[in-house]
């Protein structure tokens, strides 16, 4: 194993900056998306605060379509997929799998430090000139191949593209990490299908991530040679501004709406998938009983990878192509709720006959639960073809995605690092702080997000400035008051946690290697895990990794699923 | 059977699942669904209801069970029997499967397709024509003429007040064009057909109580139709970001009797 020769670094540089090693690095991806997803909850708080009091005017129209778009932006890319996907994964992959590092460790360190510009990139467009970019995170041309259609379509939007390929690039190198890992890197005895559920869903998500990015690389490249080298990729004839027609001809918007979507729906797994499969696990380690169908439930995360890869143009059913092309979409999309219904009840009944410690990351993992349950269903109404005439760009969407690739994520990210904290330090965060979080983070966000799919119901449209001038927006309006003191609300709390999470860091609770009686591998390894993660010998897997007893003794109920020799 | 104490146990906590079980079905059963004023309308609406039932009816007992089993299972009590054989697991996968493909496509199949047909299906020959382009930030609405064809447009002509569409004097067809700005006149009780072209950016034609949406692609012609039911004034905004204006690009769909109609279409001039 190539991870065996580097040996423990010395200097302060070489072990927190240019770290090689996985857990350094993982939560060097976490603590940035700590600090992007601050950025990103306050575009949604000025988002929040237009849309209820658009009277007032706080922002411009040219500065709230910069913030619909980087609160997008930022939240998918750098909060959610970094924290979760780049950070714990990292983190945990390579403990799950009782290996010593990643595969690569010099490609990880380069994957981090690829992303820093891209992060630093997205922050600096909000003061160019023109803005950041205002076309939508889903960058739509010809709205965001020409500055004449939106100020934000200036620098702004060349640096999104420029932060989007660095991005690309890293979380590239990340995907092809995990393969490697999970395919070479794993203890002796830890066959495939003896892996804990979160490493096949980073897996899945690896695989997902890998095969879907390069069409969006593709998009990118084209879209600034539209811009910037007078291709005409998205761009067809006879495109008028200030009554003058421009010279492009030939190209078509709908091609970059494809290559969008080609990796856009599979985005959604690439977050989504690793947010279940921790689920999975928290709820094994504090339900105390074995997960239930662990085998078809690796089977279902197949068929959703593979049908995720088919069905992105349910995202265009009214955008003018094929409606029979749209049909077999619709056909293709409405049977992912069939793998993902065997997930949801493989989950709920993980809860059946067992004995639940409601240590604080139980509370995230149910709540989990139950908002895939949400999601999942509400995404019907707009796979399904006819119904999505009504609801696309409504708030239905706006609801629906953020329960999945928000909610979802953002718990299951909570509720990881409540899990892993002593893995990580080597001591636990405060409970009762823990708890408060949990209740001030789940109920404000799931409410929230239910009731922009009311608004969705009532006709309510998203990227509105402003709503008030339509009377058939009026109904859904009347909520919009609501969700922003919610918004505030679950913006605020993070404040409990941010405290819990650096005071605990240092003054925290100091427990030994397995504070939780767990099952999986890196509950072997000491907390917090040295260099190298097991100071003698790697563990050797003798059996699942969800031995757990509900029947047994309270405090013998568990067989760890590797020993150290 | 009942054990040490030592760890925190929360029954209680499955009351939320009960709690949310309660919001959500009942939240939705409010009806927030505008009263639709189109013909195939009422399908779409018809698909909506038939996956709120059925999706609200999953998603409620599957917080019911869940909320049941916290509750059961939270007290610390031990429990046997929670390894089940691989048969059981499968045939507990087997069924949800079973059940949400029958759900999801009787949607898509059983209940869209009949929808999908009236949307998209051929229009009959006597279907109202008339022309939506979007452009920054304005629907400009074109109606035949006399003759009742749309005649040749050039681009380069465009000029946003002397000549919007860019209409081709030339062309015998386009002398009697009608072009009307963020007004959309049609009959009551006939098929329209809109003939949707954008000049800019995209934009998307909406008339939600129509139950009506189509994004507007620059160098495409895009159709939609629909039927209205009833006499009115109906609003029309645009669904796909385009913009600083795009909350201010309303317009609005006049439905009125045909002879009402007609009345009006005589008293407009060509814009040529």
């Amino acid at each position: 194993m190539a991870v065996e020769d580097h040996s423990a670094p010395t200097s302060f540089v070489k072990k927190y900056i240019f770290s090689q090693d996985h857990k350094v690095i993982g939560l060097q991806y976490i603590l940035t998306a700590l600090f992007m997803a601050i950025v990103g909850g306050w575009l949604a708080v000025m988002i929040r605060t237009q849309i209820t009091w658009p009277e007032k005017a706080m922002v411009t129209p040219e500065n709230y379509l910069s913030l619909v778009t980087m609160h997008g932006t930022i939240m998918v890319f750098f909060v959610v997929s970094l924290a979760l996907v780049s950070g714990l994964g990292n983190f945990l992959v390579p403990l799950m799998l009782g290996a010593r590092d990643m595969a690569y460790p010099f490609l990880n360190m380069l994957s981090y430090w690829t992303v820093v510009p891209a992060c630093f990139l997205v922050l600096v467009s909000f003061v160019v000139e023109g803005g950041a970019a205002a076309a939508g995170w889903t960058a739509y041309p010809p709205l965001s191949a020409l500055p004449e259609a939106v100020p934000g379509s200036g620098l702004g939007q060349t640096l999104w593209l420029l932060a989007m390929a660095l991005f690309i690039a890293s979380f590239t190198m990340g995907g092809l990490n995990y393969i490697a890992t999970v395919l070479n890197c794993r203890a002796k005895g830890m066959s495939l299908m003896r892996m804990p559920l979160t490493v096949w869903t980073y897996f899945m998500s690896a695989v997902l991530g890998v095969l879907s990015f390069p069409p969006l690389t593709a998009a990118a490249i084209m879209l600034l040679l539209d811009r910037h080298g007078g291709t005409s990729f998205f761009l067809p004839s006879g495109l008028v501004f200030n009554n003058e027609v421009l010279a492009h001809e030939g190209g078509t918007p709908l091609l970059f709406q494809h290559l969008f979507w080609f990796l856009g729906h599979p985005e959604v797994y690439v977050l989504v998938l690793p947010g279940i499969g921790i689920t999975f696990d928290l709820i094994a380690s504090f339900a105390r009983r074995p997960v239930f169908g662990y085998k078809t439930s690796v089977y279902a995360l197949w068929v959703v990878g593979f049908l995720s890869m088919i069905v992105w143009g349910h995202h265009m059913y009214v955008t003018g192509m094929n409606p029979y092309v749209g049909e077999y979409f619709s056909i293709a999309t409405v049977l992912i709720t069939a793998p993902f219904a065997v997930l949801g009840m493989n989950l709920v009944a993980s809860v059946w006959r067992s004995r639940i410690r409601m240590e604080v990351p139980m509370y995230w993992a149910l709540g989990t639960v139950a908002v895939i349950g949400l999601g999942g269903f509400g995404g019907l109404f707009l796979a399904t073809s006819i119904s999505d005439i009504y609801f696309h760009d409504s708030f239905f969407v706006v609801g629906h995605f953020h329960l999945m690739i928000g909610v979802v994520t953002v718990l299951s990210t909570f509720g990881a690092l409540y899990h892993w904290f002593p893995k990580m330090f080597g001591r636990v965060m405060n409970a009762g702080l823990g708890k408060l979080h949990f209740w001030l983070t789940y109920v404000p966000m799931v409410a929230l997000f239910f009731l922009m799919h009311l608004q969705g119901m009532s006709g309510l449209l998203r990227r509105y400035y402003d709503h008030s001038i339509y009377e058939f927006q009026a109904p859904g309006r009347e909520l919009a008051l609501v969700i922003t003191i919610l918004t505030y609300a679950a913006f605020a709390a993070q404040a409990i946690f941010f405290w819990n999470f650096f005071y605990s860091m240092f003054k925290g609770v100091k427990v030994g290697a397995n504070p939780w009686n767990a099952t999986t591998l890196e509950w072997t390894a000491p907390s917090p895990a040295p260099h190298g993660n097991w100071p003698g010998a790697l563990p050797v897997v003798d059996r699942h990794p969800y031995d757990y007893d509900p029947a047994a003794e309270e405090d013998s109920d568990y067989k760890p699923q590797g020993v150290v020799a | 059977m009942s054990e040490t104490t030592s760890h925190p146990r929360s029954p209680g906590f499955g009351i939320v699942f009960f709690l949310l079980g309660i919001v959500v079905v009942g939240g939705f059963g409010v009806g927030w669904l505008p009263e639709v004023k189109s013909a195939h309308g009422h399908g779409i609406d018809g698909v909506i209801r038939y996956l709120l039932g059925t999706t609200g009816a999953l998603f409620f007992l599957g917080c019911i069970v869940l909320g049941y089993f916290v509750m059961k299972y939270g007290r610390g009590e031990a429990q046997s029997g929670a390894i089940v054989s691989n048969r059981t697991q499968a045939i507990w996968a087997i069924v949800p499967v079973l059940v949400m493909c029958a759900i999801s496509e009787v949607g898509v199949l059983v209940m869209g397709l009949p929808v999908f047909a009236e949307v998209y299906g051929e229009a009959p020959d006597d279907a109202y024509e008339v022309e939506v382009v979007g452009k920054q930030f304005e629907w400009l609405v074109r109606y035949p003429g006399p003759d009742g064809v749309f005649g040749e447009v050039d681009h380069a002509k465009v000029h946003e007040t002397r000549n919007p569409l860019g209409l081709v004097k030339s062309d015998p067809a386009a002398q009697d064009d009608i072009v009307v700005r963020g007004k959309v006149h049609i009959p009551v009780d006939r098929m329209t057909v809109v003939r949707l072209r954008a000049l800019d950016v995209i934009h998307s034609f909406t008339v939600p109580l129509f139950r009506v949406k189509q994004d507007t692609l620059p160098g495409y012609t895009a159709y939609t139709q629909f039927t209205p039911e009833e006499v009115g004034i109906f609003e029309l905004a645009c669904a796909e970001l385009c913009g600083l204006g795009h909350y201010r690009m309303q317009g609005s769909v006049i439905v009125e009797s045909e002879e009402s109609l007609k009345n009006w279409l005589s008293e407009q001039e060509p814009w040529l």
